[in-house]
């Protein structure tokens, strides 16, 4: 049986899972919550106490709305576009055709690649004249489109990338839900006259609620998470059109050295994050079980 | 509230999955408003010819006929049957009355219709405070009456079951048994049941197909299966305890000489049930045709029987059910006596019957 450890012992060895956590985590975050209410100092003037201020220039920030509304596109769209694929992705190969094998390797490639180096593959793919985008138009005798650099164009470019990478994770776990499907459940849809649409809405769908709940949950907080294309491709631009809120506090902390409202807006960046697994524990212990 | 039930018959029926023969020529046939069983161990093909009368696989060879209509090439949907599936197949998410209703919603039947439907069945199979629930709310027994609900709710004058008690527990299974052989009887539907526990063919059925590695090796009624089986394998598949197997160096022939029975005795296995054996006492009155002896191995209590199991000479087991008084203790050598009616004789060879005259 389990032998009590000594007090002693136990503090030892908690000792360093502690500090590690306390010095990488808990205290950067606490610590951002304290720059977040103190102005930045320099040699000559020391940091003060500035209470609300710096959330006061929030609010007032006019990139800061442009950046959350880019932020809140991006997920909204990423979101949804990325388990659609997965789940036609999912059952595409979980079907009978040939070349399965080969289809899951492709369909999940992009997710082994670190995300800098998706972001270089997809810059050759939008490289206005010569990419291979502007190629497929020329073909169709569709005039190019500088996919990164407009305007209209940038923060779409940069959710295609999002997609392409994420989708291939989020097919595992649909292939992995679909297997999972018992078969009498749709032998028994069958025979009763349902079709293979029919069966996939009425059966298979309703079975991978669970899955949706979770896949959906993991691509909004990645959809907050994962900048690495947009330093790489875009910078935020042109004109702030693919700035992600991630983006912006890297942005104000590293290019303009502003600490205190980095701190300030990372407290927005957790509260956010904070709010989503809050709502995410709250409908996955509600819903997403049957048994 | 008769709903007519079809006949089926199924003319040499083949099937492969890969290189693997599993059916190999079955043919049988029932009466509308029959109830068949197909009985075998597992992987025998039973479930896999339930799927191909279903429509839910195809045949390799040979043709399904049901209500006289040739079924080759007609959906699982049109052929006008149900199904109850081993573990039950309810749909997780829906309620009991979605489950129950599911067809009728898919065939678009009217709002009135389906609700009388659905009130009809449900009185039927008393769910009528279940239709609310989900099936992880039901217990097993319940679960299994929705799965019926469902099958009778379209009416279908054919509804196919694949082990549909193997997932309950002994008390339940027998009552579950007589409730859908009561459904059978009132609502005249053709049923064919597959089901790998003998007991419950004998006691369902009108008659039974028992199959062995993808061939039927006999088709009759439960009485026929159990008092002429037909091969070797019957008999020791039908019974329980099976029918004990001897070989005829252990078997001693009546006094009167083996008058009726084959010359090459040799060449034949005894077989005899453990009900139809009796202890034989020395010098104590009555007869035997048939004797053999053995040492006492092992004495089982039962309850109304004592299950004794005795070890030929030659190493052979057989068990003898007995419910006198005196009951032989282990390491005892006793005689074991039956009657001529009581011999199955079979062809060492082939494993099939010789017919034994009295």
């Amino acid at each position: 049986m389990n032998k009590r450890l000594p007090i002693g012992l136990a503090f030892v060895l908690l000792v360093l899972p502690c500090s590690l956590l306390v010095a990488f985590t808990h205290y950067p975050a606490l610590r951002a919550l304290a720059n977040s209410f103190w102005n930045n100092g320099s040699s000559r003037r020391p940091s003060k106490f500035v209470g609300w201020d710096n959330y006061r220039a929030m609010m007032e920030d006019d990139r800061l709305a442009q950046v959350l509304a880019n932020s809140a596109i991006y997920a909204l769209g990423t979101v949804p576009l990325a388990i659609g694929l997965a789940i036609g992705m999912a059952l595409l190969v979980n079907s009978k055709l040939p070349a399965t094998g080969l289809m899951r390797l492709s369909f999940f490639m992009p997710t082994m690649l670190p995300m800098v180096a998706v972001a270089n593959i997809w810059l050759f793919f939008y490289a206005p004249g010569i990419g291979l985008a502007s190629q497929i138009l020329s073909v169709f005798g569709l005039p190019p489109i500088n996919f990164l650099g407009s305007t209209d164009t940038s923060l779409a470019s940069m959710m295609v990338v999002a997609v392409w990478k994420e989708a291939g994770l989020f097919m595992i776990f649909y292939l992995a839900a679909l297997q999972a499907v018992p078969a009498n459940l749709k032998d028994a849809a069958r025979l009763e006259g349902a079709g293979h649409v029919r069966v996939f809405f009425d059966v298979v769908l309703p079975l991978l609620r669970p899955t949706t709940i979770f896949v959906a949950v993991n691509a909004l907080i990645n959809a907050f998470r994962l900048v690495d294309h947009i330093i790489v491709m875009t910078r935020g631009g042109p004109n702030n059109s693919s700035a992600l809120l991630l983006y912006y506090i890297y942005e104000v902390t590293f290019a303009h050295r502003d600490f205190a409202y980095g701190a300030t807006l990372t407290v927005l960046m957790v509260v956010i994050l904070g709010a989503m697994a809050a709502v995410q524990f709250w409908i996955l212990d509600r819903k997403a079980h049957y048994q | 509230m008769t709903q007519a039930g079809v006949s089926l018959e199924v003319r040499g029926i083949r099937k492969s999955w890969g290189p693997v023969e599993v059916l190999k020529d079955v043919s049988f046939g029932i009466e509308p408003g029959g109830f068949l069983t197909l009985l075998g161990p597992s992987g025998c093909g039973k479930s896999t010819l339930l799927r191909l009368i279903s429509g839910l696989d195809e045949a390799g060879a040979g043709q399904i006929l049901i209500g006289g209509r040739d079924v080759s090439g007609v959906s699982a949907a049109d052929r006008n049957l149900g199904m109850v599936f081993q573990n039950y197949a309810l749909f997780p998410h829906m309620t009991v009355a979605e489950n129950i209703a599911y067809g009728l919603r898919i065939r678009r039947v009217s709002k009135a219709a389906k609700q009388k439907a659905l009130a009809r069945v449900a009185e039927l199979m008393a769910l009528g405070d279940l239709l609310d629930r989900k099936p992880a709310q039901l217990s097993g027994g319940q679960q299994q009456r929705v799965a019926l609900a469902r099958v009778l709710v379209s009416e279908r004058p054919l509804v196919l079951m694949d082990e549909p008690l193997s997932n309950l527990d002994a008390k339940l299974r027998v009552e579950i048994r007589s409730e859908i052989r009561a459904l059978n009887k009132k609502l005249g539907i053709t049923v064919v049941y597959v089901t790998h526990d003998q007991s419950e063919a004998l006691s369902m059925s009108d008659s039974v197909v028992l199959m062995n590695a993808g061939r039927v090796v006999q088709h009759g009624t439960p009485m026929e299966l159990y008092r002429t089986p037909a091969t070797v394998f019957a008999a020791s598949f039908i019974g329980t305890p099976p029918t004990n197997l001897l070989d005829a160096a252990d078997v001693r022939p009546p006094g009167d000489g083996a008058a009726g029975l084959p010359a090459d005795l040799a060449g034949c296995i005894f077989g005899v049930r453990p009900e139809a054996l009796h202890l034989v006492v020395p010098g104590a009155a009555g007869r035997a045709d048939f004797t053999a002896s053995g040492r006492v191995a092992a004495v089982e209590y039962e309850g109304s029987v004592f299950l004794i199991h005795v070890e030929t000479p030659s190493g052979a087991r057989l068990v003898l059910s007995h419910s006198g008084a005196e009951v032989p203790q282990e390491g005892d050598t006793i005689t074991l006596g039956w009657d001529r009616p009581a011999t199955h004789l079979f062809s060492k060879e082939t494993g099939t019957a010789i017919p034994v005259s009295a």
